[in-house]
């Protein structure tokens, strides 16, 4: 995004948290981009979240090869990767590709075929009833997966580890339970916070402001999960930075 | 009433519409007719506000539009109805619920008033019973009649409706002519039609107004138009062979 791009994006958001005009409609459109961002995304991030938990586990076993290390060391870094990165980045970045794009293609074309005109012309805020509810979702819904997809993450290298002998049941729970600093929860929480947001409004930008026709909505799209992706990826430097 | 005056707007370089002024009366058709980039699409545009002139004013009523605040303008929205080119019917909604829309967005009818209210705007566009169809399964000119349902379910005081007639055959133009016409007079709304469709100049056009290189270059009724000795409207007008002969026999 460069700064005009920037301008008009924070334009944007003024419109979008300006007072709805029917809260009732509001919060049936709340709920309802609730489910698609969240119940929607429920089976995708756990498929990954389980796979990428188990593979940590066999790669971090694999590099662990003194015997001047116990073995109970896997469990905890698994434990405090998936926690403070993988779980809210890796989550994040699938989700911008499902939900941004989808969320881009669907607001850049009902801008090309006036549906947005129409909004405005009947006196309602546009920016505001097609953003606003799913920026809501997405701020709520996305901490949500990533607690998920920890759990899941966790989970999926208990199943790896034992499968393959990399590690014993015994040790790997021992592992994830000792040292336990809950501050990371925290910190990987307020990166979900943070990225719901960004996959959410950063494409509804892409798209709102979509100008010709199918072929600009599939740019925007495209556009959208890009900066996305890069945007989620500078944020989770920033609050790192931050946080810890 | 509306009334503009002297609006002037740009694109870049591009001077789209230069000092336009007119009058458009309710109860009657108003129409905006020129050829392709005259202005007129950007001409309704900056009446509605969807474009902001550099210069001139648009007054509904004695309302100044153009100079009112955000929260301003919806009220005067509330009081407009529109007909896109496109319908631009909302895609994952039925047609009642595309109608029932502004009901639920402004007033706190109960549903059943809501419904009676849809199945009234229905039944007045001769769509009665397709309240559960997606505008995926409509035809051209039934999406036209559920935008035109839709316009007037909060009873619009302004009626604006942008190219009706583009691509519906000349069978279904003259019934969405003759329901604009109809719904002007029936409820004396100011209604403004954009078209460069000669059967509807010639078949509704109460009062026109004329843009070429976005100058009003005439305005006035189809029963005058037959008789303007200007060049510019003769040439589109009467740029088709049989609208030619037709102007010879007149």
């Amino acid at each position: 995004m460069n700064f005009t791009n920037f301008g008009r994006y924070i334009l944007l958001l003024k419109a979008v948290f300006r007072k709805p005009e029917k809260l009732s409609i509001y919060m049936k459109a709340i709920f309802k981009q609730m489910d698609f961002i969240g119940v929607g995304s429920i089976g995708l991030i756990a498929i990954i979240s389980t796979f990428i938990g188990a593979v940590m586990t066999l790669q971090i076993a694999f590099q662990l090869v003194s015997d001047f290390i116990p073995k109970t060391i896997i469990g905890s870094v698994n434990r405090d990767s998936s926690i403070l990165e993988l779980s809210p980045t890796i989550t994040a970045i699938v989700l911008a590709g499902k939900i941004g794009s989808a969320i881009s293609s669907e607001i850049g074309t009902m801008r090309v075929s006036e549906q947005i005109d129409a909004l405005e012309i009947m006196g309602i805020n546009s920016p505001g009833y097609l953003i606003l509810p799913k920026v809501l979702a997405g701020i709520t819904m996305v901490p949500l997966l990533v607690i998920l997809s920890m759990v899941l993450s966790i989970g999926g290298g208990y199943i790896g580890g034992t499968l393959s002998g990399a590690v014993s049941a015994a040790e790997y729970v021992q592992g994830i339970t000792t040292d336990f600093n809950p501050y990371t929860i925290v910190v990987a929480l307020v990166k979900a916070f943070v990225f719901g947001f960004i996959i959410t409004s950063v494409p509804a930008y892409e798209g709102f402001y979509v100008k010709g026709g199918a072929l600009e909505v599939a740019q925007a799209s495209t556009r959208a999960v890009v900066v996305s992706c890069i945007t989620i990826l500078a944020c989770d430097y920033i609050v790192t930075q931050l946080l810890l | 009433m509306i009334e503009i005056k002297d609006i002037y707007k740009s694109f870049g370089d591009n001077e789209v519409l230069k000092g336009i002024s007119g009058q458009f009366k309710p109860g009657v058709t108003n129409l905006i007719i020129g050829g392709s980039g005259s202005g007129k699409t950007t001409l309704l545009k900056c009446m509605i506000g969807l474009h902001h002139p550099e210069q001139g004013s648009v007054e509904y009523d004695g309302r100044e539009f153009t100079t009112m605040n955000f929260e301003e303008k919806i009220e005067i929205r509330k009081e407009i109805g529109m007909l896109f080119q496109g319908s631009a019917l909302f895609d994952s909604m039925t047609v009642e619920e595309n109608i029932m829309f502004p009901l639920n967005m402004f007033t706190d009818q109960k549903r059943k008033e809501k419904l009676d209210r849809v199945n009234f705007c229905l039944e007045r566009v001769n769509l009665s019973g397709k309240n559960k169809l997606f505008p995926a399964e409509l035809s051209g000119g039934m999406k036209k009649r559920v935008g035109i349902a839709r316009a007037i379910a909060m009873n619009p005081k302004y009626l604006f409706v942008d190219e009706p007639n583009s691509g519906l055959d000349p069978k279904t133009s003259i019934v969405i002519d003759e329901l604009i016409k109809e719904l002007t007079e029936e409820y004396n709304t100011t209604t403004i039609v954009v078209t460069h469709d000669m059967n509807s100049v010639m078949g509704i056009g109460d009062y026109i107004l004329f843009l070429h290189e976005g100058k009003k270059f005439w305005e006035g009724s189809n029963k005058e138009i037959a008789h303007t000795d200007i060049q510019e409207l003769n040439d589109f007008v009467f740029a088709s062979r049989f609208m030619k002969a037709a102007k010879d026999k007149f």
